[in-house]
């Protein structure tokens, strides 16, 4: 019997506000544990939650970027759980009026697109952070964390493989990117996923039994989990046996899911609404206003650059992924009006050196005219192809513009004819024996003499040129 | 009818982390059922015509705008705390 997978995703983003979503303790990460709390945000008596305007507003810029139906009036909920890292033994967030529902996300698959749509976006506060003893029975709680600004981005169960997964989970890293209102850093945890996976036989439209994987440090974690799960529930099933909707943790080290606990009903967070918070009406006028400062997206900017460049679909993909690439395409483009070097050079070089150092694209400044002044040289001869290559990563790692690198260190190639003449000259006269071998007809003493001029030039000889110089002093002699 | 059962009583107690005995558990469902059962008159309340309120006020749309305010400083937090670690509350381990 066939069987294929139902999964749905769950997204929560933070949002990269100066202060938290219900009081103005500061919401940046990397501060020293409980340096950022107060009593609204510890949940002590007598306290009164104030929505962070900012975060509503980014609430609905990212719910129009998805095509959500934002709702008229939004409300915040109580969700009731005991957790050490939640102080006030619930979480503000959203049940039945949550901000925006509806949406969708067209996601890359080869060539053409599928539509993945989105249940709904809702506001909700994040809870503060547990780090367990690896020895002792204890754990330790930093609330620094606890009322960052949360949107928890829930997918419609319309994903149907691993590998939709990890696209959907790019794409929509990359709109959140493109709008500016998280670092969607998921070491520091400002994103984070849930995976929930069902199987069902091919043809039919039920849903098997849910199991939601948690504990997905990263996409590719999410699509191991997932091909984990395909594998395991399928092979339960063929077997005769049933599933349970259940939640299970993935162990990256054992590349395995384990369980983790039986599901609990939704019914038993007693969801109610929480009294502290007024109602929000979400008016024309300011949905109007955001529409109208909603940048350029990936998808559009990714058809503009094929058609405006005549860059590959792929290429544009690639190069839309991250708004700071595309920005560097294009800002290089201004100086230097070659579509496919640059793009060889942000897709090849420059993509290949954060993935060789493990950074994101706007973690290592690479200055638009840098990259047109490194394909200026290549063209003019100033440096070769393969000096260049080289220089690109002083150029990263030093933040120098390369026509200074290539001043300072004296890189410039030689292409002076005269100072090629004299070089090639001097090197015919201290290598009698070679001349007379090349003479006689020996390939290899050509190649000798050639090396030996690099050798004299530091490098810096051109090698093509100087074999064209030494060939016509050598057939004259 | 009852609106609610000695099981329920027990869920909910279990929700919210409460060890009941049985006895109690009994006693508790009996008498929640007589309030429930009085508030229950407010059902025969027609309101279909009326739209769930979720907040009594005539008041929406309180937001504040994004600026930082000072903190508690960590030593005053940390007073609050059953037990700490260095800079941290430390609790019993719990792994969900």
């Amino acid at each position: 019997m066939d069987y294929e997978p139902v999964i749905g995703l769950e997204v929560h983003v933070q949002l990269a506000t100066a202060s938290k979503l219900f009081c103005g303790c500061p919401a940046a990460f990397g501060a020293s544990p409980n340096s950022q709390t107060c009593p609204v945000c510890l949940g002590l008596p007598g306290t009164l939650p104030v929505l962070n305007q900012r975060a509503f507003e980014w609430g609905v810029k990212v719910a129009l970027a998805f095509d959500c139906q934002l709702a008229c009036v939004m409300k915040f909920d109580r969700k009731h759980y005991f957790y050490p890292d939640l102080p006030k033994g619930f979480q503000i967030s959203q049940y039945d009026q949550p901000l925006s529902q509806h949406g969708h996300l067209d996601i890359a698959l080869g060539p053409s697109t599928k539509r993945i749509g989105i249940t709904r976006i809702h506001m909700e506060e994040d809870a503060g952070k547990l780090l367990h003893d690896p020895v002792q029975p204890a754990s330790y709680v930093d609330f620094n964390r606890a009322g960052v600004p949360l949107l928890e981005i829930v997918s419609d169960p319309d994903v149907r493989s691993p590998e939709e997964a990890y696209q959907y989970l790019l794409d929509l890293k990359a709109v959140l990117g493109y709008l500016k209102v998280s670092t969607c850093n998921m070491e520091e945890g400002s994103l984070r996923c849930d995976a929930n996976i069902s199987l069902r036989q091919v043809g039919t439209t039920a849903f098997g039994a849910k199991i939601e994987i948690k504990n997905l440090n990263s996409f590719k974690a999410v699509k191991a989990a997932l091909d984990h799960e395909v594998h395991r529930q399928t092979s339960l099933l063929q077997q005769g046996g049933t599933l349970a909707q259940q939640t299970r943790l993935w162990d990256a080290k054992a590349e395995a899911t384990e369980l983790m606990r039986t599901k609990e009903e939704a019914s038993d967070y007693r969801y109610f609404p929480e009294p502290d918070l007024v109602p929000f009406v979400i008016d024309q006028a300011l949905v109007e206003r955001i529409r109208r400062e909603l940048p350029e997206l990936p998808a559009q900017r990714c058809a503009r650059l094929a058609k405006a460049y005549g860059v590959s679909p792929y290429d544009a993909q690639v190069l839309t992924q991250h708004p700071s690439l595309a920005e560097l395409f294009e800002g290089a483009l201004r100086l230097y009006p070659h579509p496919k070097p640059v793009a060889n050079w942000v897709m090849g070089e420059f993509l290949g050196y954060l993935n060789a150092n493990g950074k994101e694209p706007d973690e290592v400044q690479l200055r638009p005219e840098w990259l047109a002044h490194l394909l200026e040289a290549i063209d003019k001869g100033t440096i070769s192809g393969t000096m260049a290559k080289e220089l690109f990563v002083d150029v990263l790692a030093h933040q120098r513009d390369p026509n200074v690198l290539i001043e300072e260190r004296g890189l410039r190639q030689i292409v002076d004819e005269a100072a090629l003449n004299q070089l090639a000259e001097a090197v015919i006269a201290g290598h009698p024996e070679s001349v007379k071998d090349y003479q006689k007809g020996k390939a290899n003493a050509l190649m000798y003499l050639v090396g030996q001029c690099m050798r004299h030039s530091d490098g810096k000889a051109n090698p093509r040129q100087v074999t064209e110089v030494l060939k016509k002093k050598l057939e004259t002699a | 009818m009852a609106v609610v059962n000695q099981q329920e009583v027990e869920q909910v107690a279990f929700l919210a982390r409460l060890a009941l005995a049985e006895a109690e558990a009994a006693k508790l469902a009996s008498q929640l059922d007589q309030i429930l059962q009085y508030v229950q008159q407010l059902q025969a309340i027609p309101t279909d015509e009326v739209k769930p309120t979720s907040h009594v006020l005539a008041l929406s749309n309180i937001t504040r705008p994004d600026q930082r305010q000072p903190c508690v400083p960590p030593e005053d937090v940390l007073r609050l705390a059953p037990e700490r670690h260095n800079q941290f509350f430390k609790v019993p381990k719990i792994i969900e």
